[in-house]
């Protein structure tokens, strides 16, 4: 195909691949501040990082480019139209969770549908503690909950130790399980804490039940008298969208740099092994229980850190968020952007979350427009549509029909893994 | 010479079947030793309960006088027992180099914090990683597909990288399961000439399944033949060859009439 020809041509040597990708983001970055309200113009700026990703550019150009589209623009279009920082931010987390679970199923190979539970347990972790929750089981002459947001910071190693600790506990009792006996029991993890946090509002009150937690108390706004000094005096409620942006952007930096550092070491390479043959890996030495547990854990902690922050963003949480469907959407991100690869995994989460949030709303609002204008299609008037064919109920059947159409057009994903190859040297 | 691994009075039932009836084996250090048998003597489950596959029933297996039953396969590899398998178990999605890696797991001195630090250490030992995984696919002649995925390869490097991933753990005993089924009478003979080198440059001890025959004459030190789970007989190649019961146990007997190639031969 001729178009795919001039662009791999374009993106590949050098310099008119830096000129491209400068053009585009400029681009598409005048749109969206000229036109804050098009989703047209958001996807185009994000479809410009994604170039940007393929460009062969010098490493230190396409750092800068990333760190001026996500530092700088971003937060500027945040501030312009305040919902693009929350779509952002949700990206950010949904990111964290796929290079998580795509430890556990795409380099260990172990199936996991109830992953979205060590995102609760996080959660619930920092929700607990830092909302007035806390003292309905201990008194408040011990200590006054909530705790301060100064805490915050503390329940975030809190958040990777319980998810981590959770994970161990998950994987001990299915370490003799594989395939659809572990995909089984996980999915019944998911479900019975879940359950758990629904129904621990007695006959001591841990969770406060179905009714969920608030308020949680927000991360401390350590800086704001740094930027008063500096002339910058915004108050708090525009300062938290932007706070929690860079601060999943900052954690999602440290999840990608370790997952990438265990996938390039003995640890990935140990993993991987166990998802090619269990049995020769550890005919070959490789210790089954310690890598399958270390697997869970890793991949647990960063659903656990994440979660802290969610509880935290959200203000209230209640069981709802944790449904098994959410397990299937991170699970869907990780095969949707292939299997084992970390570009994959964070190109399926921005992918379906962005679906999600933006493009089949905004399908869904458009033929609702539509109806509502009484528009004739094919000597039929929209209007006539009955309640029960509402645009809106078509939002999941787009997604699934999108899923179907993946699977079968690009099993390997987006993004599939590739193999490093490595030029051997003599000694 | 010192017994590397002795087995007394091994049995291995499944259920009413007896793969394994009180079988002793004693292997010397520096011997190629092939354990032969028709199809379903237990050579096999043999193999899987020196590595810790199956539990054995009954009896005793000791390498370097420390016993092996009841440890796991990733504990017997680190002791210095590594074995390939019949049928290829390579990590198939895996390239041939990855797959010496994964091999070396045990010989890896670094811990998690190691790895997410990526300190001195780390580049150190990974770097003497690589090079012996350089050096490995030389020993076994797969240098050239370093890069290729294990799946890809043809059969003769496919099992030639089963050999240079056991290596790769630093073994001492090499346990080997028909590593020259299906290949090529020169690939054979290769193969068994890098068995020798393993045995004379690298003071390995190699303990052999084999149904050629051929092989198992030219390259054995001693030979054990094993028969409805039973050892029938022991010793050198030429004196097995001329075992009454050994020729019974692959061709019958003659009481009950000549074999059917023995008329046309």
């Amino acid at each position: 195909m001729a178009w795919r020809i001039t662009l791999e041509a374009l993106v590949n040597r050098p310099v008119p691949a830096a000129i491209t990708a400068m053009a585009f983001i400029a681009l598409s970055g005048y749109a969206v501040a000229h036109f804050p309200r098009s989703l047209l113009a958001f996807l185009l700026f994000q479809a410009s990082i994604l170039l940007l990703y393929f460009c062969r550019v010098t490493p230190w150009l396409k750092a800068s480019l990333a760190t001026l589209s996500l530092g700088l623009l971003m937060p500027i279009f945040g501030t312009i139209n305040g919902y693009y920082l929350e779509v952002a931010t949700q990206v950010g987390i949904f990111v964290a969770l796929a290079l998580g679970l795509n430890i556990v199923v795409g380099l260990a190979g172990l199936l996991d549908l109830g992953y979205v539970a060590f995102f609760a347990v996080g959660a619930y972790t920092w929700a607990i503690f830092g909302s007035p929750q806390a003292n309905k089981f201990i008194s408040e002459a011990v200590i006054k909950f909530p705790l301060g947001s100064e805490w915050f910071f503390v329940f975030l190693v809190g958040g990777v130790i319980t998810g981590a600790v959770t994970g161990i506990l998950l994987g001990l009792p299915v370490l003799r399980l594989r395939g659809d006996y572990l995909a089984i029991v996980t999915l019944g993890f998911g479900e019975v804490i879940r359950v758990l946090a629904n129904n621990l509002d007695k006959p001591i009150n841990f969770t406060n039940g179905p009714k969920g937690i608030t308020p949680i108390q927000r991360p401390p706004l350590f800086f704001q008298p740094l930027l008063k000094a500096l002339g910058i005096d915004l108050p708090a409620t525009a300062l938290y969208p932007l706070y929690l942006y860079f601060l999943v952007l900052l954690i999602v930096g440290v999840v990608i740099l370790v997952n990438r550092r265990l996938e390039n070491s003995h640890i990935g390479r140990a993993w991987e092994a166990v998802r090619e043959d269990e049995v020769a890996a550890q005919a070959m030495g490789v210790p089954l229980v310690r890598m399958k547990l270390m697997a869970f854990a890793c991949g647990a902690s960063f659903a656990g850190v994440m979660g802290v922050v969610f509880s935290a963003k959200q203000v209230f949480i209640n069981p709802e968020s944790f449904t098994f469907l959410e397990s299937i959407g991170v699970l869907a991100m990780v095969i949707l952007g292939g299997m084992g690869s970390i570009p994959g995994a964070i190109l399926g989460a921005t992918a379906v979350t962005v679906l999600n949030l933006q493009v089949l709303k905004g399908l869904s609002l458009w033929l609702n427009e539509l109806r509502n204008a009484g528009v004739t299609i094919l000597g039929y008037n929209l209007a006539d549509l009955p309640t029960q064919l509402e645009p809106a109920k078509y939002e999941r059947m787009v997604f699934g029909a999108i899923l179907v159409l993946m699977v079968i057009l690009r099993p390997q994903g987006i993004i599939p893994s590739r193999r490093r190859t490595r030029e051997l040297v003599e000694k | 010479m010192a017994v590397l691994l002795e087995a007394r009075q091994v049995t291995k039932r499944f259920g009413g079947l007896t793969a394994l009836n009180e079988v002793d084996l004693d292997l010397e250090e520096g011997r190629i030793v092939s354990i032969i048998g028709p199809n379903g003597a237990g050579k096999t489950t043999l193999f899987n309960v020196f590595t810790g596959m199956y539990a054995a029933d009954g009896g005793e297996v000791t390498f370097r006088g420390k016993s092996l039953l009841g440890l796991t396969p990733d504990q017997i590899t680190v002791l210095g027992v590594c074995r390939t398998f019949q049928n290829i178990r390579l990590f198939a999605n895996m390239t041939s180099v990855e797959n010496i890696l994964v091999g070396m797991h045990s010989r890896v001195d670094l811990g998690l914090w190691h790895v997410l630090a990526r300190g001195p250490k780390f580049h150190r030992e990974e770097t003497r990683l690589w090079y012996r995984a350089a050096e490995i696919l030389d020993v076994v002649g797969l240098r050239a597909k370093a890069n290729e995925l294990a799946r890809n390869l043809p059969y003769g490097d496919q099992r030639r990288l089963e050999v240079g991933r056991a290596l790769a753990s630093a073994p001492s005993l090499l346990l080997l399961d028909e590593p020259t089924a299906g290949m090529t009478q020169g690939e054979a003979r290769d193969l068994m000439a890098l068995l020798r080198r393993l045995v004379t440059e690298y003071g390995l001890t190699i303990l052999l399944i084999e149904h050629n025959m051929r092989v198992v004459m030219e390259v054995s030190d001693r030979v054990t033949v094993l028969d409805y789970g039973e050892k029938i007989a022991e010793g050198k190649p030429a004196e097995v060859q001329k075992n009454a019961r050994v020729i019974e146990a692959y061709l019958g007997r003659k009481k009950w009439g000549r074999a059917p190639e023995a008329e046309h031969a």
